[in-house]
């Protein structure tokens, strides 16, 4: 048969079954559009991960007191407060390891921030004049706390652009607000600074922060004599000197908290490139699991094909033996109904790659989860669901083919 | 007969199924010709094997034993695909139920066996208008879906889907057993048209004797074998 003959007959077979033609591409329209999404989705957390990790700094090594890390809301594990790490230690490191290229220490909380007359609840974070370059912030409007204000106790502010709008509402020129008051627990602030957005999301969102002096937090917030610290933030010269890096810290950490057994250590120092990997492998896994769960659907929709088929062929079995009688022969039962077959897959795979790219827009849009839909994703869903076609087709097309002309003439 | 071409030659047909272990013989041995441009009626109780007869002459089947020639070739021996191309360019079918594609225009209808011929689509329209203008099929509904149709214009359609192919030999299996008298008499009529003013050669089966009478010649089966082969045309001139 010519192959326009050919499309021709199978587009009247699918056009003159319009409505189951339609259930059932719309099973394979459904099995395509959550493969696609669930790994749009997937794969866009995974970036946005890595992203928001990177964003922090680079070449960063993070040193956390092992078990408390903050200092408002969380309870001690149980051995008196386990607040391990202080700036006594951040001081040593700094005069004794080599290769750093410039240090951070913070000390951060959640606090309810008092302005005029409205209020919120964010994270309080205590940090030094160091911050903006190790943790990649820049100033829009004002300045970022100076040494001074660390070492005078000074009590200013810095808003992240989030916290901004929360508390002066949208559209509050940054510059209006500098010079203002704002209420921290029951501490009184300045503000003298603004951030620029980051636009970032996931943990630790910058923007949804306030900066104040390190020594400002550790006196007025945390209320205590020892001048602990959350986390120490090391920039490496280098990513080569990291790992150096790493080991001599923890030496130091060791011999300063009398500890002799590097398992028992009551810190916890995280090379950057290590929460990238791990955080990449559990997002990678979970984008496997999404696809799998996707997956199903698409077998379910590939054997609603199958079940439409071999109906098709019971209720047109006197059509294939008139077929047969006139002239048809075994490969050409065999392929109209295999075509037909891989023209509802074909039809559901493009839909669903279309439906698949919306959702992944619409969740987007709506949930704040950054998607992505890559190209090996769509040619993988439209080479599956062709093969889905072909395995599906297969059986139903061959059952057709193999009727005796006689036999199905007498079908009743 | 102007022509002495033999269409049909059977020698010694027999047809045995094995149904469950049990060997039945339908067919005991058939021989007959049929020459080019004959109008034979093939008659029969239920159960004569006529319809195997048919199916064997429609080159759906091959014959347990015997050799069948249509125009020429021996189909005997041939393997399903050849049989196939024989049916496409040697037969033209015409079914007691029509089997026309349901939801399907006339025209379409009328085509389908030149899909499988590779005709092009122009032609193959020229064609099926010719044919159905052959078969006395009102032209103006050519386009009208199958469904629409009464049954005797459905049997028409069947007609010119038969004749698309120019087939050496039509086969009509009970063409009026669904039709009532009037309409049977139509498409009868049009048959004779066929066979007496276009000279195509006609094999008509049937169990009713009113309606082989049409035919020129008939050959009455009776539990496997041939019980009689006579000439309606001398009967009927008798009369």
């Amino acid at each position: 048969m010519k192959p326009y003959y050919f499309l021709k007959e199978v587009y009247y077979a699918l056009v003159s079954n319009k409505v189951r033609s339609g259930l059932t591409v719309l099973g394979i329209v459904i099995g395509i559009a959550s493969v696609i999404s669930m790994i749009a989705i997937g794969q866009g957390s995974q970036n946005s991960i890595k992203a928001s990790v990177e964003s922090l700094g680079s070449n960063l090594i993070i040193v956390t007191p092992g078990q408390q890390r903050g200092f408002g809301f969380q309870v001690s594990g149980g051995r008196g407060g386990a607040q391990t790490l202080t700036s006594a230690d951040a001081d040593a490191i700094s005069q004794n390891v080599s290769s750093i290229q410039i240090m951070d220490q913070e000390l951060n909380g959640r606090y309810q921030l008092i302005g005029k007359g409205t209020n919120t609840n964010t994270s309080v974070m205590g940090t030094t004049e160091n911050y903006p370059s190790v943790r990649n912030v820049q100033i829009d409007q004002g300045n970022f706390i100076s040494s001074a204000d660390v070492s005078n106790m000074n009590k200013v502010v810095v808003l992240g652009a989030t916290v901004l709008t929360d508390l002066f509402g949208d559209g509050t020129d940054p510059a209006s607000v500098i010079g203002q008051t704002i209420q921290i627990k029951t501490l009184q602030v300045k503000i003298i600074g603004v951030t620029k957005a980051k636009g970032g999301n996931g943990f630790n969102n910058q923007d949804d922060m306030v900066y104040i002096p390190l020594t400002t937090a550790q006196h007025y917030l945390a209320g205590t004599k020892t001048k602990y610290i959350s986390t120490l933030a090391i920039q490496a010269v280098d990513e080569q000197s990291m790992s150096d890096i790493q080991n001599q810290v923890t030496q130091l950490l060791l011999t300063r908290h009398n500890i002799s057994d590097p398992t028992a250590a009551d810190f916890t120092v995280t090379n950057q490139s290590d929460v990238v990997s791990t955080a990449s492998s559990v997002t990678g896994t979970f984008t496997t699991l999404l696809g799998a769960v996707a997956g199903i659907s698409l077998v379910v929709g590939g054997i609603g094909i199958m079940n439409m088929m071999l109906t098709t062929v019971t209720e047109r079995t006197r059509e294939i033996g008139l077929r047969k009688a006139i002239g048809a022969k075994r490969k050409d039962i065999n392929l109209q109904f295999l075509a037909e077959a891989v023209a509802l897959t074909f039809i559901g795979g493009a839909i669903g790659i279309l439906l698949g790219w919306i959702v992944s827009m619409i969740v987007t849009k709506f949930s704040g989860i950054a998607t992505q839909v890559s190209l090996s994703s769509v040619i993988l869903s439209f080479g599956v669901s062709a093969l889905i076609g072909v395995v599906f087709g297969y059986y139903p097309a061959n059952r057709a083919s193999k009727l005796s002309p006689i036999e199905a003439l007498k079908y009743e | 007969m102007k022509k002495n071409k033999n269409i049909i030659e059977c020698k010694n047909i027999t047809k045995t199924y094995i149904n469950g272990g049990i060997e039945t013989k339908v067919l005991k041995g058939i021989s007959f010709e049929i020459k080019e441009g004959e109008f034979v009626a093939i008659m029969g109780p239920s159960g004569s094997g006529k319809s195997t007869l048919m199916h064997i002459l429609g080159a759906l089947d091959v014959a347990t034993s015997g050799e069948y020639l249509l125009d020429e070739h021996n189909v005997s021996t041939f393997t399903d695909d050849e049989l196939a191309d024989i049916r496409m360019n040697k037969i033209g079918f015409v079914f007691q139920a029509f089997n026309l594609l349901p939801r399907t225009t006339v025209m379409r209808n009328v085509m389908l066996p030149l899909i499988y011929q590779n005709v092009p689509e122009d032609e193959a329209e020229d064609r099926a208008v010719e044919a159905l203008k052959s078969a006395s099929f009102d032209e103006a509904r050519i386009y009208n879906l199958s469904n629409q149709l009464s049954g005797g214009q459905m049997q028409r359609v069947a007609i010119a889907r038969a004749l698309i192919n120019d087939p050496s030999l039509i086969l009509a299996d009970e063409p009026t057993g669904n039709l009532d008298s009037k309409t049977g008499e139509i498409v009868l009529a049009t048959f004779e048209k066929l066979n007496k003013e276009d000279g195509h050669t006609i094999v008509l089966i049937t169990h009713e004797p009113d309606i082989a009478m049409h035919a020129d010649r008939t050959i009455v089966l009776k539990d496997g074998v041939i019980i009689e082969d006579r000439d309606n045309v001398k009967l009927k001139i008798k009369k």
